[in-house]
């Protein structure tokens, strides 16, 4: 979408997703100028495992950036900075002599590190190192991942401790190739994404040596951890050579940062395949007893390190997904917002998608999903209804949660995400969480955020405020539901929830 | 009976022909069953061919049913659909004119909102998806009226209430405005509905060149026009929002 009237300079900003790498560029006014997007392939080797090819997806970033740079009709002399987000806790190991990886990327939706995970927490369970680095052992995060890769491809470990091997999430494979890969490439994290490897302290924001050697893992692989604003480097060649690359972000990270939540108590939710929920919890790490994640929400060069929660939910989309894939009640996923509206309310019917046990607050891997309150009286709108309500009341649970750990009540939820286009869920979430719900006028979240960054890190936006100023509204929803139906409705939610409890007897 | 166009009848066999079961038929037994000579029978297959109600097998060269045909009795476009794919564009277009963007689709006797973007300037604005506009005076309603034949009968049949004094209720004056809107390919509404409001609209197709709703903004008339006429720069922002959507509908370029 190129527009006549946008001028330069630009900043570029790269995300390494889980699907595809985008790189979009964006003007002073954070409007979109041009988006280039190239898709890999996502490799199953058995059930439960996840990997990418790191040699495809370098390749594609670099095609991304050539496409987007082209569609823009600029060159590199345009481009005041390259920002980078991506993926989160999708983890490498590669050859620095060669610059080959020497396994697939395991991405972090892989389940192979389950029963390692188990062992790793010992006598004292998954919150063995919660303390340390804010996170639950489970199986997304990337030094458990690390240490099966060291454990299951032959001769690894020797030639890591040789410091022959570097680790990486995909933000350190896309700026070490960028910036030179063999001949001379930075090899460096930002603190957002080395909080998801399990293996970094909160408070210090350096890697923790106890853990380290817990884990089984030699420092010399681990990049140098960084601030998510500053330049690490130059690009050496392709069509962006000498623009400096200057920021990274985890992709949630990148949204909340896209979505200008400076300042403590804002929070932002992605609605996509799943939800994540990011709350700024200031300068100090919150720690959860609701079940939350803690987390690096940014740090903008030498300034002070931004914290924040994190509540996620594993079905929204995928929800609305199933019903028209394996229920066949709809066309496509727009369609159930038509279906939805035919009614008024969902007719009792309550559908809570624990398809692969509850995540926060609750963490049972032992329930499974239920559909309560039946009668003669549902019709499949109601079940409709009761699916678009099921994302609306987990992001009031998860809000609830952060409101108790972080003692701040939510003032309002900004949006985004290709759910955000459901009129219906949006007012919905308005009214359970009796807090106006708002979208910018960006949808890019994700790029903005990482554009964001890297233009602080080169003065092409003086600060935040300017960054602030910039946030535009393009649509608000305000609560409707009186308080006592809220109460009521959200009472059977909640009994709902309680009857998916359970249903798994033995675990192994 | 009235006069029956044979082409029709015979594109007609044709289609009952290929229904029959699922099969695939070459052109000469196509034609010999119908009792067509070939070069008649390979002309109606390929028009049948070009509107997508019949299919040739690349390999073989034999004809079986198209997908059009399954989609005709299921054509509407979902409106949040259209919400969806519009999504980008329409924040697009709020942002690079700094007014509010509105979505409209015929229904009943007036324009309803699928989609409305807030103008970019931090002011208090409540959404007004779900509200219904009328038809003959505003610039989203005149360019459905000027496109889908639905939505102009019930323009016409309507009793085209005088908003202000702009507002156009004359039938002759307002077909004028029609002729207009669908030679230029958008439309305008001059503090015609509210006093001191300009809008500009253009048509959003589908794959089929179908009319399935318009796109267009809203302002203050001092912002929305300068010395008199309507700012180009707006009309071009609102025309190139719409053939974005159209595009991403599956419509061709036009």
């Amino acid at each position: 979408m190129s527009d006549t009237h946008t001028t330069g300079p630009f900043i570029a900003a790269i995300d390494q997703g889980t699907t595809s790498s985008r790189c979009i560029v964006f003007d002073r006014d954070g409007r979109i100028v041009s988006v280039d997007q190239k898709e890999h392939e996502q490799i199953f080797p058995k059930p439960g495992w996840v990997e990418h090819d790191a040699t495809e997806i370098w390749a594609n970033v670099q095609q991304v950036v050539a496409g987007a740079i082209e569609k823009a009709g600029i060159t590199s002399a345009d481009v005041k900075a390259i920002g980078i987000t991506n993926q989160r806790e999708t983890t490498l190991l590669w050859d620095k002599h060669t610059g080959e990886p020497v396994h697939n990327a395991i991405v972090w939706q892989d389940t192979r590190t389950d029963a390692l995970c188990r062992e790793l927490g010992r006598n004292v369970g998954q919150d063995r190192f919660r303390r340390e680095t804010g996170l639950p052992l489970a199986s997304y995060f990337a030094g458990p991942k690390i240490r099966w890769l060291l454990d299951n491809v032959e001769g690894l470990r020797e030639r890591a401790e040789a410091g022959d091997i570097l680790f990486g999430t995909m933000d350190s494979w896309v700026i070490w190739n960028l910036t030179g890969g063999v001949n001379g490439g930075k090899h460096v994290t930002d603190v957002t994404n080395a909080s998801r490897t399990m293996l970094m302290n909160l408070r210090t924001l350096q890697w923790e040596p106890k853990i380290l050697s817990s884990m089984g893992i030699p420092a010399e692989v681990l990049p140098e951890i960084r601030s998510s604003a500053e330049v690490y480097g130059e690009t050496t060649s392709g069509v962006l050579a000498g623009v400096p690359v200057a920021s990274a972000l985890g992709d949630q990270q990148a949204a909340l940062f896209g979505q200008t939540c400076f300042a403590s108590g804002e929070a932002k939710s992605t609605y996509g395949t799943g939800t994540f929920m990011l709350m700024n919890t200031g300068s100090e790490p919150v720690n959860s007893y609701n079940g939350l994640l803690t987390t690096v929400g940014y740090r903008i060069g030498n300034e002070t390190p931004v914290y924040a929660l994190e509540g996620s939910i594993a079905v929204t989309g995928s929800l609305v997904q199933w019903m028209r894939d394996q229920m066949g009640l709809i066309n496509s996923a727009a369609e159930i917002e038509t279906l939805a509206s035919t009614v008024e309310d969902n007719g009792g019917a309550y559908f809570v998608p624990a398809f692969s046990g509850l995540f926060a607050p609750y963490w049972r891997s032992d329930a499974r999903g239920v559909i309560a309150g039946l009668t003669r009286y549902v019709t499949k709108a109601h079940i409709a209804r009761a699916v678009l309500e099921a994302t609306a009341w987990q992001t009031r649970e998860i809000t609830d949660a952060m409101t108790k750990d972080s003692g701040v009540e939510l003032t309002a939820l900004k949006v985004d995400g290709g759910m955000t286009s459901n009129n219906l869920l949006m007012q919905t979430i308005s009214d359970f969480l009796d807090a106006p719900v708002v979208r910018p006028m960006v949808a890019e979240t994700t790029c903005l955020g990482a554009a964001y960054a890297a233009g602080l890190a080169v003065g092409f936006w003086s600060g935040t405020d300017e960054l602030r100023a910039n946030w535009r509204r393009a649509a608000e929803w305000t609560p409707r539901m009186d308080a006592a139906t809220r109460d009521r409705e959200y009472k059977s939610w909640l009994k709902a929830v309680e009857r998916t409890m359970g249903w798994i007897e033995d675990e192994e | 009976m009235a006069r029956t166009i044979q082409s029709l009848e015979r594109a007609a066999a044709m289609l009952r022909l290929l229904a029959g079961g699922e099969r695939r038929l070459g052109l000469s037994d196509i034609a010999s069953s119908l009792d067509l000579a070939k070069g008649t029978a390979h002309g109606i297959l390929r028009t049948l061919q070009q509107e997508g109600f019949v299919e040739q097998d690349a390999t073989s060269g034999r004809y079986q049913l198209g997908a059009e045909l399954l989609r005709l009795g299921n054509s509407y476009l979902d409106v949040h659909e259209l919400r969806a794919r519009a999504l980008v564009w329409t924040d697009d277009l709020a942002r690079s004119t700094g007014e509010s963007a509105y979505l409209g689709v015929l229904h009943q006797q007036g324009v309803l909102i699928v989609h409305h973007v807030f103008r970019p300037d931090d002011s208090r604005q409540v959404l007004e998806v779900g509200a219904m506009q009328p038809l003959h005076s505003t610039a989203l309603g005149k360019v459905l009226s000027a496109y889908d034949p639905v939505a102009h009968s019930e323009a016409v049949e309507s009793a085209r209430e005088a908003f202000t004094a702009q507002t156009l209720t004359d039938l002759e004056d307002f077909e004028a405005v029609l002729d207009l809107t669908r030679a230029r390919g958008w439309a305008a509404d001059v503090e015609e509905t509210w006093e001191g409001v300009a809008s500009v609209a253009a048509p959003i197709h589908d794959r089929r060149r179908m009319p399935v709703g318009a796109v267009g903004i809203t302002g203050a008339v001092e912002r929305v026009r300068r010395d008199g006429e309507l700012r180009p720069e707006i009309v071009a922002a609102v025309r190139d929002c719409a053939r974005a959507v159209s595009r991403d509908l599956g419509a061709q370029r036009f």
